[in-house]
């Protein structure tokens, strides 16, 4: 449920659905998005839903603030709601010291070795909170208690495409290159977002599950071509 | 056969094509893009009799020169633009907000924007460029966009598609006007900074710094301090939130902007003031006024009002 709508800005509504960020409050955020996008309301431009957050962006020119945050507040969710298949997406990533950046940092500061840290990562279901900050970028979730970090003191200011990170909770992929702050522990060959196919451009989706496995070198450049 | 045809003898500093702008995909990571100026990008538009949402060529500080490779072209310059056209030989100094037609071996040379950032150039028809996600503006970061959303690249060429060769003559008279107070609504985590630091936000002036492009805007000025949290959850960002990092310099985030941050939002610029905001320059200072949402939504019916009144004077 949501429990406050402000305003951000003059053309869009804030809506909070509480402090706890875990799959059941997501899965409620990841509900309205898709119930709302579905409804087509008119004078809706944009939906950015986030681990507790929804924002609704609005065109001025057709509806303003009060009238639309009425509208949100009297939608009924249904029990069924209307909801996309949600897929389970294996991400064949290579951890290979040349990709995984900060592994000598991950296991210093952890206490754990290489191999401990990858069993502990590697081959596990993950939730997809949400997409985006770069295009296609999946934020997923949640890695193991024993491995979890907070960010580089000091981030990069180049993240090469491809990289698979962790921080907190939390594991990414970088879809592009891009400035960021994670602990990169590998790389994944795959595409995540394809701009050329517009019906379809990302490949993991919020909702969706992931599963990152292990594979060397060898497959990692094969795979590389073939994308 | 499309003869119209365009070659670019210099790319200029950061020339992309740009429309109205891309919608509905910010849960994929793509941001709104468009026209950083919606203003003087509609006006370039009308003044060479397109329909609104034409793509046109965007470009920052310097813009192209351009070299009519074979046919006809009609095209209009809007902003505070410095250029000269060179038709059949001979030098003139362009006036922008009026159009003119060229011909086959014509030049237009746009050197520089006087005292501010962004600057359009329209042509009659519209350029023959694939659009992508329902938009032809370019998001470079994602490779989005017209172009295969790269930015416009120095010996490319572009068709520009069959119009009327007979375009009426057109003009506006038109002063971008200069900006004073940057009016802003509270943000969602206003309550997280100081009141001193408030204070100071809402009346001393901030510098634009050189670290700005079409993402974003970086602010120097006092520190505005942060009692409560410096990071927060990540959540969706929007063209004109203004977000404090740990450092204490605001950032405002500008039309490709990540779709997606972390730190506290302490303001929102409002939607009346976003084109005059991405015009001020690197070096120069802005100030921000403190209103209500009500003033905001007011502000924009006049803003838009002046906009349709300026577009029906061409």
């Amino acid at each position: 449920m949501i429990k406050n709508i402000s305003n951000l800005g003059d053309a869009a509504l804030y809506c909070d659905f509480g402090n706890e960020v875990n799959q059941k409050t997501n899965t409620e955020v990841i509900k309205y998005f898709e119930n709302i996008k579905y409804l087509k309301i008119k004078g809706i431009n944009n939906l950015t839903p986030s681990y507790n957050k929804l924002i609704i962006s609005f065109d001025l020119n057709i509806i303003n603030f009060k009238e639309l945050k009425k509208k949100i507040e009297d939608i009924n969710i249904p029990e069924k709601y209307i909801k996309k298949d949600h897929k389970i997406i294996k991400i064949p990533t290579c951890c290979d010291d040349e990709f995984a950046l900060d592994i000598e940092r991950l296991s210093s500061k952890l206490k754990l070795t290489k191999k401990e840290i990858l069993e502990k990562y590697l081959n596990k279901e993950y939730f997809c909170y949400m997409t985006g900050f770069i295009a296609g970028m999946p934020f997923l979730g949640d890695i193991d208690k024993k491995i979890r970090l907070e960010r580089l003191e000091t981030p990069r200011v180049k993240v090469p495409k491809g990289a698979v990170g962790i921080t907190e909770q939390f594991t990414n992929i970088y879809t592009f290159e891009s400035p960021g702050g994670w602990n990169i522990l590998g790389s994944t060959p795959i595409k995540i977002f394809d701009q050329k196919n517009e019906k379809q451009p990302i490949l993991i989706n919020p909702g969706d599950r992931v599963l990152f496995y292990e594979i060397n070198k060898k497959e990692y450049i094969k795979l590389n071509e073939k994308e | 056969m499309k003869k119209n045809k365009i070659l670019v003898l210099r790319e200029g500093i950061n020339s992309t094509f740009q429309d109205l702008g891309r919608n509905n995909f910010y849960h994929i990571g793509l941001p709104f893009s468009g026209a950083m100026d919606k203003r003087n990008y509609l006006i370039a538009n009308k003044l060479v009799g397109n329909k609104r949402n034409e793509a046109v060529i965007e470009f920052a500080y310097q813009g192209p020169l351009l070299k009519i490779e074979d046919g006809n072209v009609n095209f209009a310059i809007s902003g505070d633009i410095k250029f000269n056209i060179k038709k059949n030989g001979k030098l003139i100094t362009g006036d922008c907000y009026k159009n003119y037609n060229l011909s086959k071996g014509d030049e237009v040379d746009i050197i520089s924007t006087n005292n501010s950032v962004y600057g359009y150039f329209a042509v009659s028809g519209g350029f023959d460029i694939k659009n992508n996600f329902g938009s032809f503006s370019t998001h470079v970061r994602s490779n989005v966009g017209a172009n295969n959303g790269n930015k416009i690249q120095k010996n490319e060429k572009f068709f520009i598609k069959d119009f009327k060769v007979k375009v009426a003559s057109k003009s506006l008279k038109y002063m971008n006007s200069k900006i004073e107070y940057i009016r802003i609504l509270k943000g969602t985590n206003f309550d997280y900074f100081f009141e001193q630091s408030i204070k100071e936000f809402t009346s001393k002036e901030f510098l634009v710094s050189k670290l700005s492009d079409r993402m974003g805007m970086r602010l120097e000025g006092p520190k505005i301090k942060n009692f409560k949290e410096t990071n927060i959850r990540s959540e969706g960002l929007l063209k004109g939130v203004i977000q404090v990092p740990a450092d204490g310099n605001p950032i405002i985030m500008l039309s490709d902007h990540g779709t997606i941050g972390g730190y506290p939002k302490i303001g929102v610029v409002i939607s009346a003031d976003y084109d005059r905001l991405v015009q001020t320059p690197p070096g120069k200072k802005i100030k921000f006024e403190l209103i209500e949402l009500k003033e905001a939504e007011k502000l924009y019916k006049l803003y838009q009002m002046e906009t349709e009144n300026l577009l029906s004077q061409i």
